[in-house]
């Protein structure tokens, strides 16, 4: 027997595994420069808002036709999945259609269910891109959407659509083959769509078909393993992160920021100078707020990997839709761009970031996009995987002030006021009640 | 006449209050939503329920500061307010501020600062349910009102039925704008923005949110916040329809039906 085939195929599998190891340790390892966060509580709550939000699309059903678009091309996802296991042990074992014999008349039903699911992937994709292109959906058009996060929107597809088309292709001439060459392929399958594709094959030889057959089958695993290592350069990291990302999301009321808790003694010794610090000592921290992604938590380093660029946070925003700067999108897309130049830093310097005088404020967000956000959650909540871009600015705005004193001066005034006499206005707080007798 | 006690009074004469009337710094200082302030103590009186404001003593609660970026003085303005609660031994607290109330509910109790905070919608249709506030429908009978959802109130807090349910109660005819509850779009005013003018860009955010109210052709916008009351009553100005369409709090609307 020749085992070269399945020799070459354990050589493409180890490697396309191996580089998507790479790269995820390469995440991972990314998202632990950002700081510490404990989201380790209520795991049962954590595990519901997983299943609920990222496994059963809750959140995305809120756009209805997107929505159901992207229902049919996950599950098609999901379940074609089964189809790819059986590949891969085709191509290990050098068997055909290994689940065939195991299924009986059930392998029908499996491989008919497959082509059903792979003919709506292809017609909902062909919706999204003509959604994206010829419609031109304004959320897919702003200014943070220009290069490479356009193309690789339409990579994502074109990758989706040829890959649908050669797995019918594939079934198609394996059903010709069915008939000519019944020693090799038995009769196995159902083809309810890629019947309709027979008449591209026809009146070829069977030499023709086999070669045709395996170029088919060669091509689609192959641009499987291409497609599982596109990942990490693309925006489609969702299909993984969405899942950590909605487990360890913000369970709290949106309305509650972050208390930094560090700082509570250092104001109880400014008001009350008899304040003894208590024994357990806490350090405030070195820096207050981010002006890098090291300042960040992890949690939001990881929203940044996890962003599919969908836009329904910038659709939303209402600084976005009366034509300010700050876009929530465009602050997830740079957080993750400046995570990924320190990652390429981290592996040109063993490791050890070589500073590079670069940050993500300025650098990427200029003050003028964080000072524009009303803190108003519509991001956070139209986000379909929960990611909070709002916590990030919050972070960024806490670093223009308490670091660096630029708040716009309107804002010092007001913070001036309310040091001098408790109210944001210049009123006198022995007015208080002036009301009650007015 | 008003009848506002303050907390200290109440203790130089032995007394203690059920719940703490929050006022707020627009609530104190603002004339516009003085008036809220006003109608919100006149149903307080009507309903005889026991209460207190701190007067003097109340300060901001470090909202706008905190989300100007400013942890450091937030946090003098929370331990500051949090020791004169405690002092008083306070319990509840009603407010008719959004921000305060998110404020008050959600960040100070890490703090130390431990309270059960209602909004005044809430407390409002609490009473009603407990038969001690009754609502007069007739005055607003038949008018077409839309509510703008407070974003602290609600997408940041889930209170989204509270003041719908006061509203239904006039006999009005609630409309929903095409972006509202958990979709309610921004008055322009949250995260420090009523201190500072907008950055520069095509339109002002309450001019956009006062153009999806008119769409449905409303006699009252509805609010249940002192600033989303200013952002949408200057939109109304800026789209000259003040002779026709009216900025109300729920507080005022319901004073207003019972002729207070």
């Amino acid at each position: 027997m020749n085992y070269i085939p399945n020799l070459i195929f354990l050589t493409l599998l180890l490697l396309g595994i191996g580089i998507f190891t790479r790269n995820i340790k390469r995440i991972r390892r990314n998202i632990s420069q950002g700081k510490s966060l404990d989201r380790s509580d209520q795991s049962g709550l954590r595990w519901k808002n997983m299943i609920q939000v990222a496994l059963g699309q809750s959140k995305m059903v809120s756009r209805p036709i997107a929505g159901f678009l992207h229902v049919i091309v996950y599950i098609g996802f999901i379940l074609i999945n089964i189809e790819v296991l059986e590949i891969v042990l085709d191509g290990l074992t050098g068997e055909h259609r290994i689940f065939a014999p195991l299924l009986g008349g059930g392998y029908d039903i499996l491989i008919a269910t497959f082509e059903v699911l792979a003919f709506l992937v292809l017609v909902a994709v062909i919706f999204f891109w003509t959604r994206r292109n010829i419609i031109k959906i304004k959320r897919f058009w702003k200014a943070e959407m220009k290069g490479w996060p356009k193309l690789d929107g339409d990579i994502i597809l074109y990758f989706e659509v040829v890959l649908m088309l050669l797995f019918l292709s594939m079934n198609a001439t394996d059903s010709l083959l069915q008939e000519l060459d019944p020693e090799h392929y038995v009769k196995a399958g159902s083809f309810p769509i890629s019947q309709f594709l027979i008449p591209l094959f026809d009146g070829f030889s069977a030499d023709s078909l086999l070669v045709l057959e395996r170029s088919f089958w060669w091509m689609h695993i192959i641009g499987i393993f291409i497609f599982l290592n596109y990942l990490y350069y693309s925006k489609h990291l969702h299909i993984l992160l969405a899942f950590p990302n909605t487990y360890f999301s913000n369970l709290n009321p949106k309305g509650r920021f972050a208390v930094d808790m560090s700082i509570k003694n250092e104001v109880q010794m400014m008001m009350d100078p008899s304040f003894s610090v208590p024994e357990v000592e806490v350090t405030p921290p070195e820096k207050f707020g981010a002006s890098d992604v090291f300042d960040l938590n992890w949690v939001q380093l990881m929203n940044a990997y996890s962003c599919t660029e969908c836009g329904r946070c910038s659709s939303v925003c209402p600084a976005n839709m009366t034509g300010k700067k700050l876009s929530p999108r465009k602050i997830m897309m740079n957080t993750r761009d400046r995570l990924e130049e320190v990652g390429k830093n981290l592996n040109e310097n063993k490791g050890i970031f070589e500073n590079d005088q670069k940050q993500l404020l300025n650098d990427y967000i200029t003050p003028e996009e964080l000072w524009a956000c009303t803190s108003c959650n519509a991001c956070v909540d139209a986000c379909p995987i929960e990611i909070d871009p709002l916590s990030i600015i919050m972070d960024m705005r806490q670093y223009l002030v308490m670091e660096q004193s630029a708040a716009p001066a309107e804002l010092n005034s007001m913070m001036g006021n309310i040091e001098n006499n408790g109210a944001p206005w210049p009123f006198s707080n022995q007015d208080r009640l002036q009301w009650a007798n007015e | 006449m008003l009848n506002v006690p303050t907390l200290s009074q109440l203790q130089s004469e032995g007394k203690k209050a059920e719940i703490v009337f929050w006022v707020g710094c627009a609530g104190s200082f603002d004339d516009r939503a003085k008036k809220i302030t006003k109608a919100f103590v006149k149903l307080l009186n009507q309903t005889k329920i026991s209460f207190a404001v701190l007067g003097t003593e109340e300060s901001c609660t470090g909202d706008p500061a905190k989300r100007a970026g400013n942890e450091f003085l937030f946090q003098m303005q929370a331990l500051q307010n949090i020791a004169t609660l405690d002092a008083y031994q306070v319990t509840k607290i009603v407010t008719t501020c959004p921000h305060c109330f998110n404020t008050l509910k959600n960040e100070y109790p890490e703090l130390g600062g431990k309270y059960e905070v209602i909004h005044h919608t809430q407390l409002l249709k609490q009473l009603l349910r407990e038969d001690k506030l009754t609502i007069q429908g007739g005055k607003y009978k038949g008018k077409r009102i839309t509510y703008h959802d407070p974003c602290y109130l609600g997408r940041a807090n889930q209170v989204y039925e509270a003041p719908r349910a006061l509203i239904q109660k006039l006999d009005a005819e609630l409309v929903e704008m095409k972006s509202c509850k958990s979709k309610g779009l921004c008055c322009g005013a949250g995260g420090a923005q009523m201190f500072k003018d907008a950055e520069n860009g095509e339109k002002e955010v309450n001019i956009e949110r006062t153009e999806q109210a008119l769409e449905v052709q409303p006699d009252i916008v509805a609010a249940a916040c002192p600033f989303c009351n200013t952002m949408m009553t200057d939109g109304i100005k800026n789209k000259e329809q003040e002779g026709k369409v009216e900025v109300m709090d729920i507080a005022e609307l319901i004073a207003n039906a019972n002729d207070l």
